[in-house]
């Protein structure tokens, strides 16, 4: 393990107690809502907001006894808080400097990093003159100039319009692949988070909820926050050999277990009925229409009744079926489309 | 005249009418007269800052000027006052600005106690800071006793004399600007400069400081300004000797006395000197970023 630490930072009415550890070459995302205390756990890497208690080591050494500019981090700020009064050369040379380059030395590396950053024609360029992405990756560059051990990057490509982002997050995900540090990106961009990270912390009210693969996170969430950002209908129940019971209603599941589980389907897997359909009474109960929306090219429908459940269906179907707010419907989701496991 | 410009919505072709005055572009505030009660005493505050000035112009000895210019006192007292107001600019930034940034950046036990300190030169009568550097600096003084016979420096009427007078009282202008643009900066370029492995000295003279270079300017220049105009502390500290001691305003206060003439001269030389500093500091520093 590169990176281990447990940061806990106590604040009036907040309290931040996180169990971190990084391999080398990995990539974390914290992901969590606004004020979960993501940026706080960063800042709290990064020494510019002390411990209350835990401890960071870094291969071996302590990091939390070092003021900040002795740590061996490099970090990247939502804004990118490139100094204004700086060419991007300068910018980028400013960390080399700071360990202690000659000055030619340090805007060589600073140029040969521009270059793998694809700025080298930008390099006299002051930062007012960089454009969002260019900015970016400057930044980019700049915290990994003077060689990190562990990146910190803070809601890295939250400052850009949607179209540059694309582009900037598939650089960025090459460059993070490049480097053989620690790195730990917090963001609250569920999908920036699956592509860039190898393994999402999901933190909430200053602890960690879930944590695993981004496919893991994605098949089996474990809070409604978490369902929520992957999209998936999520459920406690309590299973019995092959049978859920969630609320009144009976799902059959291709999961043989026992005891309290969380019951997951995506809101595409459910179907909806005027009448009640014929067959076997598992899988299907009866719900009021709550609430009506666009989602995408589908129409997503909020079911109220013994379970709360969002069901995405066709503009065609909502005609068919004349969906109205307040509409008694019988709702019924295939048991090949349910994912069970263990709460 | 006095009636401002009615709602601005509508009648496009009124506004066009009088757009020749240049008034008639100003969108804000509320639409109806505007009251007496503040009008006249704004122009009567107006005119009592700017009479004085207007008769310095009108009095002046426009004919003998240039002559009056070219005098040997005029100009070894114009020389001695810029070279004293920039020394002691000088000196305030070196010590002024490091008292801003321990003021703005470091947490200590009786900081608000010090910042009152630093600002009590401000609204001491200049005498007094006079009289006050002389108990403490003055050959028989706490401090200057002990200059006088350890190193033989001998401070009060001295040019020497004259920087500290004027430092003394300038420097305030210079820490309070300086705080202020220090307490404006954005700390995260700090953060992000420590990041980079900046020790704070690196911090600060590579990230802070160049930042925050519009406040030191615009404080030097008030400092500077505020020394250049320096009486009171000066002619209690350092006397009143032609050529080493004697500033422009001493000169003004002495030729006012035995040659009036003489005086309006002297004062219209600092009075351009003034709207020069003012100008500059204006236009460069106070309403750019």
């Amino acid at each position: 393990m590169t990176l281990q630490a447990r940061l806990v930072v106590e604040r009036p009415r907040f309290r931040l107690d996180l169990g971190l550890a990084v391999d080398a070459g990995e990539v974390v995302a914290l992901l969590g809502p606004n004020g979960a205390g993501k940026t706080t756990a960063l800042r709290a890497l990064a020494g510019l907001v002390a411990l209350t208690g835990g401890h960071i080591d870094l291969d071996g050494t302590p990091l939390h006894t070092l003021p900040t500019e002795d740590r061996p981090i490099g970090m990247v700020f939502q804004d990118y808080l490139l100094f204004p009064h700086l060419s991007a050369l300068d910018n980028v040379a400013f960390g080399p400097r700071c360990h202690g380059a000659s000055k030619s030395d340090a805007r060589a590396t600073a140029a040969s990093w521009l270059r793998r950053v694809g700025l080298a024609e930008h390099s006299g360029s002051k930062p007012r003159r960089l454009s969002g992405g260019q900015a970016q990756r400057v930044a980019l560059a700049r915290a990994l100039a003077a060689g990190p051990r562990l990146l910190l990057l803070d809601e890295p490509l939250a400052a850009l319009d949607a179209h540059t982002r694309l582009q900037v997050r598939s650089e960025l995900r090459r460059h993070l692949a490049e480097f053989d540090g620690a790195t730990v990106l917090v963001t609250h961009d569920p999908l920036e988070a699956m592509v860039l990270a190898d393994r999402l912390v999901v933190i909430e009210s200053g602890t960690v909820v879930q944590q695993g693969t981004p496919a893991e996170v994605a098949r089996r969430p474990r809070t409604d926050y978490v369902a929520r950002l992957v999209g998936l209908n999520l459920h406690r129940g309590t299973a019995d050999g092959r049978k859920v019971t969630v609320g009144d209603v009976l799902f059959n599941v291709a999961e043989d277990l026992r005891g309290p589980v969380f019951l997951a389907f995506s809101p595409a897997a459910v179907a909806l009925y005027r009448s009640r359909p014929d067959g076997t009474p598992r899988n299907l109960w009866e719900a009021t229409i709550e609430g009506i929306e666009r989602h995408g090219d589908n129409v997503r429908i909020h079911l109220d009744g013994s379970i709360a459940v969002a069901a995405d269906v066709t503009p065609a179907a909502v005609a068919d079926l004349d969906l109205t707010p307040g509409q008694r419907i019988w709702a019924a989701v295939k048991a090949t489309e349910t994912h069970a496991y263990p709460a | 005249m006095l009636t401002p410009r009615p709602g601005s919505s509508s009648g496009s072709a009124g506004s066009k009418g009088s757009a020749g005055r240049g008034r008639a572009r100003r969108d804000s505030g509320p639409a109806g007269r505007v009251p007496w009660v503040l009008v006249v005493p704004a122009l009567v505050a107006l005119v009592f800052l700017v009479a004085p000035l207007a008769g310095l112009l009108v009095r002046a000895p426009w004919s003998t000027l240039a002559t009056r210019l070219a005098e040997p006192q005029v100009l070894t007292a114009l020389r001695l006052s810029l070279v004293t107001a920039t020394l002691a600019t000088v000196l305030c930034l070196l010590l002024g600005v490091p008292l801003a940034w321990v003021l703005a950046r470091v947490d200590f036990p009786g900081r608000r106690l010090v910042r009152a300190l630093v600002t009590v030169p401000l609204v001491l009568p200049p005498v007094v800071g006079g009289v006050a550097l002389l108990l403490v600096l003055g050959r028989r003084g706490l401090v200057g006793q002990w200059l006088d016979s350890a190193f033989g420096i001998t401070l009060p009427f001295t040019t020497t004399g004259v920087v500290l007078a004027e430092a003394f009282v300038a420097m305030p202008f210079l820490v309070i600007s300086v705080e202020g643009a220090l307490r404006a900066a954005d700390l995260r370029f700090e953060e992000a400069a420590a990041t980079l492995g900046a020790s704070r000295w690196t911090v600060f003279h590579r990230v802070t400081l160049p930042l925050i270079a519009p406040g030191v300017v615009a404080g030097a220049v008030l400092c500077w300004a505020r020394a250049l105009g320096e009486f009171g502390a000066t002619i209690t500290f350092a006397g009143n000797f032609p050529g080493r001691t004697q500033t422009m305003p001493l000169a003004v206060y002495l030729a006012l006395e035995t040659e009036p003439e003489a005086a309006i001269v002297l004062s219209l030389v600092l009075l351009a000197v003034s709207i020069l500093v003012l100008a500059s500091l204006r236009d460069r520093w106070v309403t750019s970023p």
